[in-house]
């Protein structure tokens, strides 16, 4: 069952790896970029890293995401395929600190 | 010192809701107690274990380590939840009569116990393990320490709160609807933790969304509010669900309904013909 599992998801990640992850920083208990934009009707990876020294919980209602990033350290998730549109996300650790991702519409 | 017991309570209230839901579903069956005392110990310890582990946990199975560490433990939540109320519905009539009657916890048969063990364990794990990472790292932290340490502490305490009161509101409820009410309470409670473990496996890229958004609720019912969080743990209510969570949702309240009605009806023949 795991081997399926491991199969299954390196057969997943190689299919959707191309080119360079974007990228979140969590830095002084702000993210920056505070807007990231993705193509939308694309699973995208996301790449998370903290710097601070807390450690932060990436979490979206919007887009049904949550993972703990602990300090200097960072984690990867995907998001989408997104219809076009604006989706918050925030610090569970630090509910001040807020972003937005957009899905922009393949431009024609 | 605020903002720490805010972050603390919104995760402690999850697992004392369920807690608390489990110990009203299990009432008068024999030795509940120990065996969930023994969950929260557990699951402090592997809270802890999480906690300590968080980066190795994360670089594992490619950087999806959190995510099927998450998905596996809400998914044997869910089946320890299912057990129990399948149990449930062949002995909740005995229980109830004899709570009535004598009072008495209920000694006979193979009782769900484990389940309880294991789905309070589960319960304090997760959301334990995200508080003792943020309290070590406030500890660790130097400045202003101690006052984010008592804010955590009071964090905790009110969580623990809120799941006492409700746990004391569910008794109120008369013993002839007692255990169908707790029934249907830990059933939704399971149907809702599937959802999540399905939200987690399309994280880690496993899992089609299906549709990222079947609906948005959130201008009705925010789900950060503190409504909005009680009825995600209690009912699963997510405000921007994906169809995959739906699935995940809608699959486990009717398997797990069809098999609760099976085995009581089974259970009902067995009596009939004594």
């Amino acid at each position: 069952m795991r081997r399926l599992i491991l199969l299954y998801a390196t057969l997943l990640a190689s299919a959707v790896q191309a080119g360079e992850p974007l990228q979140i920083l969590v830095k002084d208990q702000g993210f920056q970029p505070q807007e990231i934009h993705v193509p939308a009707g694309e699973k995208v990876p996301l790449v998370v890293v903290n710097q601070d020294d807390l450690p932060a919980e990436f979490e979206s209602f919007d887009l049904s995401r949550e993972i703990v990033v602990p300090a200097h350290s960072q984690v990867r998730i995907y998001i989408g395929p997104l219809d076009p549109g604006r989706y918050r996300f925030f610090n569970d650790f630090h509910q001040a600190s807020a972003g937005w991702v957009v899905a922009d519409a393949p431009s024609k | 010192m605020l903002a720490t017991a805010i972050v603390v309570f919104r995760e402690v209230i999850e697992a004392a809701l369920i807690i608390a839901i489990v110990l009203g579903a299990s009432r008068g069956i024999a030795g509940r107690d120990r065996w969930v005392m023994g969950g929260i110990l557990l699951g402090l310890a592997g809270a802890g274990l999480v906690a300590l582990f968080a980066d190795v946990i994360n670089g594992a199975f490619s950087g999806s380590g959190q995510e099927l560490l998450n998905a596996g433990i809400l998914l044997a939540a869910v089946a320890m939840l299912a057990w129990h109320n399948i149990w449930m519905s062949s002995h909740g009539r005995t229980l109830a009569s004899e709570v009535r009657e004598v009072g008495e916890a209920v000694q006979t048969g193979r009782r769900p116990l484990t389940a309880l063990m294991v789905i309070t364990l589960v319960a304090v794990m997760r959301e334990g393990s995200e508080v003792v990472l943020f309290l070590w790292a406030i500890a660790t932290g130097g400045s202003g320490a101690a006052g984010m340490l008592g804010g955590g502490l009071l964090g905790l305490v009110a969580g623990a709160l809120v799941g006492l009161l409700l746990y004391r509101g569910l008794l109120k409820i008369p013993l002839r609807y007692f255990f169908n009410v707790t029934g249907w309470l830990v059933l939704l409670i399971a149907s809702g933790l599937a959802a999540q473990a399905a939200g987690f496996l399309n994280q880690a890229g496993l899992l089609p969304p299906l549709g990222q958004g079947l609906w948005d609720s959130s201008r009705y019912l925010d789900q950060g509010s503190l409504t909005g969080q009680m009825l995600h743990v209690l009912v699963g209510y997510t405000a921007r669900p994906m169809g995959i969570q739906l699935l995940f949702y809608t699959a486990t309240l009717v398997s797990v309904f069809t098999l609760m009605k099976w085995v009581a009806h089974r259970h009902q023949n067995a009596n009939g013909k004594n």
